[in-house]
């Protein structure tokens, strides 16, 4: 079976590419395009290491196919930081110790900021039920609510300060 | 302020500057921007990708194999079986907190004369993309003679119970049975004398608890690169916990020296114990190694499940006596646990651990460690001890309120505390139950009124912690920064306390120190990442080499001023001349001294090697308050405390989340994580939609005590506290629910399911 | 496989129609592509249908809705004239999966995977929404009821394709409701879901009731034996305990990984009385 031609756009930048019918976007992102960042905890939506913005959408790359990204916008993990300047989630999420390992840090991190740009004033409950899609196994997701929290009152102009 | 640091009275009377402090981590800015790391993510040009095939048997004889179609499908270019892999004698191996021995573990990492789980590797294939090596697997023909399988632990004690080796017999048993079954070993722990204790108890409790296997559950499944060239020099990148313990197994299974495996250990994406062992690693070596091309294996998540290392599930009987006034008199425990399907179950640590927190005359502990065909267990966070300590502080509770003890009071009137001598032997040093206990009941946590439907329980949890063989090096670099080398992967900042810890020493800014995880051929030996150790054990071997370091520099300096070097000092970050020479000369920074080393004697270097003796054990108390939706069998967890001595915090931050992660990985194995096996003896919930880890919606926040009674046997106190916050969550659930429900539940998960028979059992008057 | 994404229903549906071989439809893909990856099918083609706008879209539509079967459910949530209208339908289809999974899940998808546990599919049959199908002999209509026959089956023949749902227009004082059981607080599939859609008179009355159980037979289950317990009533407390006996009642589950035939039939009975005190509740309000 030839492979499908894909045009795509990844972070900002045209994109063109290869791949089988079957693979999925983040197969493409991470062996295709070198694009590590999204990782694969299970390849089936239930963890969310692979969070990626489709079309302005948060979604799992791991349930896209590579094939149906002609014309469409992906953001990954990798754009976030705006050059040096890393996105204000990043550095709360380093000022809360809001990682451990750090596998599924990516992931959280692209689905916090697609919270935050939809509701700039979350409650506790609505980060915790808009992240239950994100599976983090070392920190007992504490740290992680209180860094978007704060990540969310510095964005909103409040001054704030990790404890 | 939820989150409080008590120190306590032994603190070091040297003045901190960085320990005890929350500077970021070092390594933080690649992990919040996707440039770490991980297993998974290294490739090289050239790169194969190798897949396993697996059992779909629990339990079967393997008559044939046949591998020539796929060798010859296009693009295959390699094939291994249990051919390619020489048999081993039985030889049982210390590995941290476990015992390995490589007869079984060759056959784990790829079935022999069976097959003895769903899931068991049968073949491994090395194809030029993902989807030959798939459509390779589906030609090799493995003929299978099914056997009947045995899951449960109890059935498999049976003595008609399907044999998982037909030569296995019980050892720890005088005489020695004549005839095999699946029970390994039987181990036992006593003081004292149970009978006459029992007989002084003016009550007791005795309970049957069953706990189900669970997994770590870590998010990164294991992956690997293996590149062996023609000469047989080998290269492995893997997520491991210990690359050193995988440079051994994969040379010992492999037949090849040490020194030909040069392993780097990648980011690791989680651990918690399963980590420890090799399962691909050796499958892509021997792939490489036939194919001379680079191989890629990485499991996935049903792999992860179905053949990586659970923990023990277990049937257990606790029995506990005490006097009115609350002096436990007697304690006794029998201690079923599963292996999987090859021994070595935690049951020996469990059976040390289960009375650890208590000062008792007499105890008996008697531990079994049965096999059953489901995947061989491995190390989670405190192996052993959550399983065993649940059932014990369950029957504690339950004892304090048939006394009419505050449960707190009861553990403070038999709290273990320095001098007590363990059941399992030892006498303790300075440690901090009683502190934990003391601090629990303090917290407003404890006296908050409750809601409807809502109960408070509390249990207390032990973990021995270790030290073990590591090695570390610092790098003084010419311009006064400095490199620091060790060889324990970071699993959860670590590289931060580490580089804490080295700038106390030297006396320089955090930031101008560069921490790596040294490759096995760049650095000494060290011991794998486990057993809370890193911390301790990496922290003394950095300090060491930090005070190596400084050594050298005084004498640098005292060359430079042409004094004895033992005229010099070190004092933040500078050599001062000292003694009769005091102000003689003005100080030399760090940098000015490197900045002139080569002139002095060459770089400078600071290097330690040490096998870390006298980690502290580590004792914590939890509070837990949860809600019972009466109609549904839902339990919420509405509020949790965990209370924990960590001896010295050297970055509070990190240990907060050490018991955080800790409290939420037990709140999920209390209530709803557990394997679930059919009938035909294959797993039904291999993934996380079934395998039910907590999410971020299930959970509230978790206030953490961090208690400090610093072990004296590190130079700054730390105790390692990794461990421990996984040991009380399902007794303090357990005992939350007897407070909301009046209902002893026994058995883990405690799944909405059970909780509603339990209460339409209760409403019925059963 | 063959991946193919026409812009046209008829494209589409030709494509279907005279493909050779296993075909699937892929529209969120969140259960298309769990299947592919674990290899439970291996379609010779799959029909892409998010580029059909006929099938991406929210229209109102004689008083009511019609939803196109490739609207996310994340796009459902964001629409406050059908949210208010029809709170069941959208919080059912809001439940399906995580947010990541809202971005991508459709209720067609939903529908056509043929699970008894669907989330949306008893909140839209208590709704009587209607499925408008294409296929190679024209448009039909059907009852959402009447797509599944079972686990995994369908009636839709070799060609079709759903391609919207009609939500009809509300009296006054009519409602809806969905509620599920899952062990955790979020990601899990249905262990019981019921689906409640009610309407009142001037008095309070409940004048018509649909109730629609999940998870508790080889398809979800339509009872009317329990919408007749509420029929006629002010839905108090013992029209609540009848309608609980009659969801028990209907329900014939089998146990599984999930729970066990009699936590469902217990449960069902309490997620019942709750989605109609939800239902009855927001129907006072309109």
């Amino acid at each position: 079976m030839a492979k499908v031609h894909v045009a795509t756009t990844i972070n900002g930048d045209a994109v063109e590419f290869l791949c089988e019918a079957d693979e999925t976007l983040l197969d493409v992102l991470r062996d295709e395009l070198h694009l590590t960042g999204s990782k694969e905890g299970c390849g089936s939506g239930d963890c969310g290491a692979c969070s990626v913005m489709l079309d302005g959408r948060l979604v799992c790359a791991c349930l896209v196919l590579g094939a149906e990204l002609g014309g469409r916008a992906v953001e990954t993990i990798e754009n976030m930081a705006d050059g040096e300047v890393l996105h204000p989630l990043q550095r709360k999420f380093l000022e809360h110790a809001a990682l451990q390992c750090g596998v599924c840090t990516p992931g959280i991190l692209v689905a916090a900021k697609a919270l935050l740009d939809k509701n700039p004033e979350p409650s506790e409950t609505e980060v915790r039920y808009w992240l239950a899609g994100n599976l983090c196994r070392c920190t007992g997701y504490d740290k992680i609510v209180r860094a978007v929290l704060d990540a969310a009152g510095e964005m909103r102009g409040e001054l704030t300060h990790a404890e | 302020m939820p989150n409080d640091v008590k120190t306590g009275s032994l603190a070091p009377d040297k003045k901190l500057k960085w320990v005890g402090t929350r500077p970021l981590r070092p390594d933080g800015v690649d992990k919040v921007t996707g440039r770490a790391k991980f297993g998974a993510d290294f490739s090289l040009p050239g790169m194969l990708i190798g897949k396993v095939l697996r059992s779909p048997h629990p339990h079967a004889r393997i008559k044939s194999i046949d591998t020539s179609k796929a060798e010859v499908l296009p693009g295959v270019k390699a094939v291994v079986t249990r051919d390619d892999f020489h048999d081993m004698e039985s030889e049982f191996v210390p590995a941290g907190e476990m015992l390995v021995n490589y007869r079984d573990m060759v056959r784990n990492v790829m079935a022999r004369e069976k097959v003895l789980y769903d899931g068991h590797a049968v073949a491994a294939v090395a194809a030029t993309s993902n989807a030959v090596a798939k459509r390779a697997l589906k030609l090799i023909e493995v003929d299978y003679e099914p056997l009947p399988h045995v899951i449960d632990v109890l059935e498999a004690m049976e003595p008609d119970a399907p044999l998982l080796h037909e030569d296995m017999i019980t050892a720890g048993v005088e005489p020695a049975p004549d005839k095999p079954s699946n029970v390994a070993k039987v181990v036992e722990f006593a003081i004292g004398d149970v009978e006459a204790g029992f007989a002084q108890a003016e009550v007791i409790v005795e309970r049957t608890f069953q706990t189900k296997p669970v997994h770590q559950a870590y998010i990164e499944p294991h992956a690997c690169v293996a590149s062996v060239s023609e000469d047989g020099q080998a290269e492995l990148w893997c997520t491991t916990q210990g690359h050193y313990v995988v440079r051994g197994h994969c040379a010992r299974l492999l037949g090849m020296d040490v020194s030909k495996i040069r392993v780097t250990a990648s980011e690791i994406g989680g651990g918690f114990g399963g980590k420890t062992v090799v399962y691909l690693e050796p499958l892509a070596l021997a792939l490489s190694a036939k194919a001379c091309r680079p191989v890629k294996m990485v499991m996935s998540r049903d792999e992860v499940f179905r053949a990586s290392g659970p923990t023990s599930g277990a049937h257990m009987r606790i029995k506990v006596g005490a006097t009115k006034d609350g002096r436990i008199t007697a304690a006794e425990a029998d201690l079923k646990y599963q292996a999987g399907a090859f021994q070595g179950s935690p049951v020996q640590p469990g059976a040390m651990c289960a009375f650890a927190p208590y000062d008792l005359e007499n105890v008996k502990v008697v531990g079994y460690d049965v096999v059953t065909n489901r995947p061989k267990v491995a190390a989670y966070r405190a192996p052993g001890a959550p399983i065993s300590e649940y059932a014990v502080e369950c029957v504690i509770d339950e004892l304090a309120r048939k006394l009419g003890l505050d449960p707190i009071d009861f553990r403070l009137a038999n709290a273990a505390k320095e001098g007590t001598r363990a059941a399992y032997g030892p006498k303790f040093g300075p440690i901090g139950l009683v502190e934990t206990l003391q601090e629990a009941k303090a917290h407003p946590h404890y006296t908050a009124p409750l809601g409807p439907d809502q109960g408070r329980g509390v249990a207390s949890g032990f973990w021995f912690n270790i030290g073990g063989e590591t090695c570390a090096a610092l790098n003084i670099n010419e311009d006064g920064t400095a490199a620091l080398m060790i060889g324990t992967p970071d699993i959860g900042g670590s590289r931060a306390s580490l580089c804490m810890m080295a700038a106390e020493e030297l006396g320089i800014d955090l930031d101008r120190i560069r921490p790596i995880i040294a490759d096995t051929s760049s650095l000494g030996y060290t011991f794998l990442t486990g057993g809370s150790r890193v911390t301790f054990a990496s922290g003394m071997a950095t300090i060491d080499a930090a005070q190596d370091a400084v050594r050298q520099l005084c004498e640098r300096a005292a060359k430079i001023w042409e004094i004895p070097s033992d005229a010099v000092e070190w004092e933040d970050g500078y050599a001062k001349p000292a003694g009769a020479n005091a102000g003689d000369f003005e100080p030399m920074s760090l940098a000015e001294v490197a900045k002139v080393a080569g002139k002095t004697g060459g770089p400078i270097v600071g290097h330690a090697q040490i096998n870390a003796q006298g980690a502290g054990p580590s004792f914590g108390t939890h509070i837990v308050d949860v809600e019972v939706d009466r109609e549904t069998g839902r339990v919420t967890v509405v509020r949790y405390t965990v209370v924990q001595d960590a001896g010295k915090a050297v970055h509070p931050a990190y240990v907060e989340g050490q018991y955080q992660g800790g409290a939420v990985q037990g709140i999920g194995w209390a209530l709803n994580e557990e394997y679930i096996y059919g009938e035909d003896g294959r797993l039904e919930n291999p993934g996380f939609l079934d395998y039910r880890i907590p999410v971020a919606s299930d959970v509230p926040m978790i206030d953490t005590v961090i208690v400090e009674v610093p072990n004296p046997r590190h130079p700054y106190g730390v105790r390692g506290v990794g461990e421990t916050p996984i040991v009380p969550p399902m007794a303090a659930i357990t005992n939350a629910l007897a407070d909301a429900l009046g209902i002893r539940f026994t058995e883990l998960p405690m799944s909405p399911p059970k909780v509603l028979e339990a209460i339409g059992e209760a409403a019925a008057g059963g | 496989m063959r991946y193919e994404a026409p812009e046209t229903l008829d494209a589409a549906v030709a494509l279907l129609a005279g493909a050779d071989g296993e075909t699937r439809l892929l529209a969120g893909g969140t259960d298309l592509l769990v299947q592919l990856r674990a290899e439970m099918i291996e379609p010779a083609l799959v029909v892409d249908v998010k580029r059909i706008p006929e099938l991406c879209a929210i229209a109102a539509e004689d008083g009511g809705f019609r939803i196109g079967a490739a609207v996310t459910g994340a796009e459902l949530g964001e629409h406050a004239a059908l949210k208010a209208a029809w709170p069941g339908v959208v919080e059912a289809a809001e439940l399906i999966g995580s947010t990541q999974i809202q971005g991508r899940a459709t209720l067609g998808g939903n529908l056509c995977n043929a699970s008894p546990a669907a989330d949306s599919v008893p909140a839209l049959i208590a709704a009587g929404a209607t499925a408008s199908i294409a296929g190679p002999h024209g448009r039909r209509q059907a009852p959402v009821e009447e797509i599944v026959t079972g686990p995994g089956e369908t009636s839709l023949a070799k060609g079709e394709i759903v391609v919207s749902f009609l939500l009809p227009a509300r009296p006054p004082h009519s409602s809806d409701a969905y509620l599920r059981f899952i062990p955790r607080t979020e990601m899990d599939i249905a262990v019981v879901g019921v689906g409640i859609s009610l309407t009142l008179d001037e008095s309070g009355t409940c004048g018509a009731a649909r109730v629609v159980l999940g998870a508790v037979a080889e398809r979800v289950l339509l009872v009317p034996e329990a919408a007749e317990a509420l029929i006629g009533t002010a839905v108090d407390e013992a029209a609540l305990a009848r309608l609980g006996e009659a969801a028990s009642a209907a329900c014939r589950p089998i146990d599984d990984k999930r729970g066990t035939k009699e936590y469902r039939i217990k449960v069902a009975a309490v997620l019942a009385r709750r989605a109609a005190q939800i239902a009855l509740e927001r129907a006072r309000r309109n």
